[in-house]
């Protein structure tokens, strides 16, 4: 069985569960400051999209804690590369793009640091950030990360390899594949499943019949670990755990539970296949106000430093979109470069 | 006769043919409770239940070889691949398996299985929600390919393709699905495979085209028939078997010849039909076989000026017409 990972508890935290972890008052601050923009970011995107500004999205909204909590450990820890999937849109903006860079990725404009407007928003890679994701087929990713961990190993590296896929794409075989090679090979990678429940409508049940992803890691000869995704401590903990497992021993699977709480992408309607309450309640775990709560509880953050920080992320994204509006789509002409590499 | 959308149509003739014999069964990514991503499948959850409608773990290659293995049992399958881009994981089912289950039993099995496949660009889709992948199984011997343009003949096609007793990979233009609509008749009626049409008639040019493009070839001659060029409009409809006949007797009747696809140009269907052309009605040409196809890239890039940069338009195929006939 999977073992279940908590962050420490409040009581026996109070008041420093952060400081346990290693965060200083600045630091837990400035991360809580990029949730505020990114959530900003992701509902201009979201507006965008409306109005036919942007041709597509997946939100990561109800997922950033996990996000946010492993790219904190790997950041910490300083030699982690990232195989993330399309709904880590908070990690892959928290590791340090600036909000026109992301304007002109969902715009397919120039300047798109991922694929410079050849793909979908935030696919190809960000190499400075350590980061790649090519493609959008689902779980195609996890082979090629295990394979890039099997290099580190090869090359006598200490970097760790962190593998982000949903439960849905837990089904694809080459996921079974994947590690069932880095088991046999002790490859130092963590495998992050964020585990929402649902894969764009197909709920958890008709996925599998089990009830962790994580159980299956066992089989694998290595250990699954089910993390409370809603929280960020949780998630951070686990993950610095996870990569100093998989640095000294090999795999190991971390299955984050979050909840998804926009439509699959703008393109889906949940309304057809998700109760009615079901987002309002997951909402009220959403980690922009637990972590507000949080800090507020520590002396932290005041109201009023709160609504300054709202005020100047809406300032910055409408500066962003304002930019990646104005500027050019890729050139024409540029359609054949880069077929070959010189 | 209603007038209805390609998406209709080939929801339609999926409803008729599960009413008609209780071996057809869906299954598929979302197909369930919603309906498909495309719609393609609205209401059936509620019509036939979950044992008909399978909403499939996130696994195309199993998708694929269950309803393979189905297929073998005398079950008639249609397994829908959400976007032709993900069908590469059942890549094995179909290519590696599925084409060679009867000549490799020496006729002993057969495969009565339908893959449907949304495929195409023009969406913002990008490299990995627009690909053609149809000339990977017009490749393929012992899978028949079926690229129907408007709603009468996807619907009319998919009920032929559901009662054949092959594989047939069955690939829906999704730009068309809401963009194409036409008269669809409300009774039953099958087009066979490996028939193509002359959607439009014409003496001067002949074009050759299937899926999408069959639309903005239309709009091409349309323009055209003002500057006195005639152009004939071929739409292949069904790519594998290939109707060599109908192709041939069009351009031996206007002796020239485009052939237009959104897929890559370097072996796409069009290079087979150039070939089929050149062997089968030399004599009968009065300039060079002309293509008119996707670039040598991996699909058309999310950006829009890139996108239109890969698309073949009506402009472009009106550009390529008036050269042949001025040659
Ligand atoms: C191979 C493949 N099949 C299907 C799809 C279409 N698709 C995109 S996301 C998705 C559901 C993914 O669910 P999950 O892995 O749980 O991640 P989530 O979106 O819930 O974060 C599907 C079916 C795809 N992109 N790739």
């Amino acid at each position: 069985m999977a073992r279940v990972s908590r962050a420490p508890s409040t009581e026996t935290a109070l008041p420093t569960k952060h400081k346990q972890l290693g965060l200083s008052d600045d630091e837990i601050l400035g991360i809580y400051n990029k949730l505020v923009l990114i959530r900003a970011i992701e509902e201009r995107i979201w507006a965008l999209n409306r109005q036919g500004k942007v041709p597509i999205a997946a939100s990561s909204q109800g997922h950033e804690a996990a996000q946010l909590g492993s790219l904190t450990a790997a950041q910490k820890d300083g030699s982690c590369f990232l195989f993330p999937y399309y709904r880590d849109v908070a990690l892959k903006i928290a590791v340090g793009l600036e909000p026109e860079q992301v304007m002109r990725s969902f715009m397919g404009k120039v300047g798109d640091p991922y694929s410079g407007g050849r793909q979908f928003p935030f696919q190809g890679a960000d190499l400075p950030h350590k980061i790649i994701q090519i493609s959008n087929v689902v779980s195609a990713g996890v082979t090629q990360a295990t394979g890039y961990a099997l290099a580190g190993k090869l090359k006598h590296e200490e970097t760790v390899v962190l593998c982000y896929f949903g439960e849905g794409g837990s089904s694809q075989g080459e996921v079974h594949e994947a590690m069932n090679f880095a088991g046999v090979h002790n490859l130092p990678i963590v495998y992050i499943c964020e585990n929402n429940r649902y894969a764009i409508s197909v709920p958890q049940n008709r996925q599998m019949a089990v009830g962790n992803v994580a159980d299956r890691a066992e089989s694998y000869g290595f250990r699954g670990v089910v993390v409370d995704g809603m929280d960020f401590f949780a998630s951070l903990q686990a993950t610095s755990d996870a990569i100093l497992h998989a640095r000294s021993q090999g795999p190991i699977l971390l299955e984050m539970k979050v909840e998804r709480f926009m439509p699959h992408t703008t393109d889906d309607d949940d309304r057809r296949y998700r109760p009615s309450n079901e987002v309002e309640t997951a909402r009220q775990q959403d980690p922009v106000l637990t972590i507000a709560d949080y800090l507020k509880v520590h002396g932290i953050l005041t109201d009023e430093q709160l609504d300054s920080m709202r005020n100047e992320a809406q300032e910055k994204v409408d500066e962003a979109t304002d930019s990646a509006e104005a500027a050019p789509p890729p050139d024409a002409s540029t359609i054949h470069d880069h077929l070959f590499a010189s | 006769m209603a007038v209805k959308s390609v998406i209709e149509a080939v929801r339609e003739g999926m409803f008729e043919e599960m009413c008609r014999d209780p071996d057809v069964f869906l299954l598929g990514e979302d197909v369930g409770p919603r309906g498909g991503v495309f719609l393609a499948s609205q209401g059936f959850y509620e019509e036939f239940g979950r044992d008909r409608i399978i909403d499939t773990p996130l696994a195309e290659a199993s998708i694929v070889g269950i309803a393979l293995g189905a297929a073998y049992k005398g079950m008639r399958p249609i397994a829908e691949i959400q976007f032709s881009d993900f069908i590469w994981p059942a890549a094995n089912q179909l290519i590696g398996e599925a084409g060679r289950v009867c000549y490799g039993t020496n006729g002993n099995l057969s495969v009565p299985l339908v893959v449907r496949v949304p495929y195409g660009g023009g969406i913002r889709g990008g490299l990995f929600h627009s690909q053609n992948v149809e000339s990977y199984f017009f490749h393929t011997p012992g899978l028949k390919v079926v690229a129907p343009s408007t709603p009468f003949d996807a619907k009319g096609l998919l009920k032929s393709a559901i009662r054949d007793n092959n594989p047939v990979v069955f690939v829906e233009h999704k730009k068309t699905y809401r963009m194409v609509r036409g008269e669809v008749p409300d009774d039953d009626y099958v087009l066979p495979l490996g028939v193509a049409d002359v959607k439009r008639a014409g003496s001067g040019v002949t074009v050759v085209s299937y899926g999408l493009m069959v639309h903005y070839c239309l709009e091409a001659a349309e323009a055209l028939s003002g500057e006195g060029v005639d152009v004939e409009v071929v739409d292949l409809r069904t790519l594998k078997p290939l109707d060599v006949d109908t192709i041939l007797d069009s351009v031996r009747k206007t002796g020239r010849v485009l052939i237009v696809h959104e897929d890559n140009i370097t072996g796409g269907v069009g290079a087979e039909v150039a070939a089929r052309i050149a062997s089968g009605a030399f004599d009968y040409l009065d300039a060079p076989i002309g293509r008119l196809c996707g670039p040598d890239v991996p699909t058309m890039p999310f950006a829009s000026s890139l996108e239109e940069a890969y698309m073949p338009s009506t402009e472009s195929i009106a550009s390529e017409l008036r050269n042949l006939a001025a040659y």
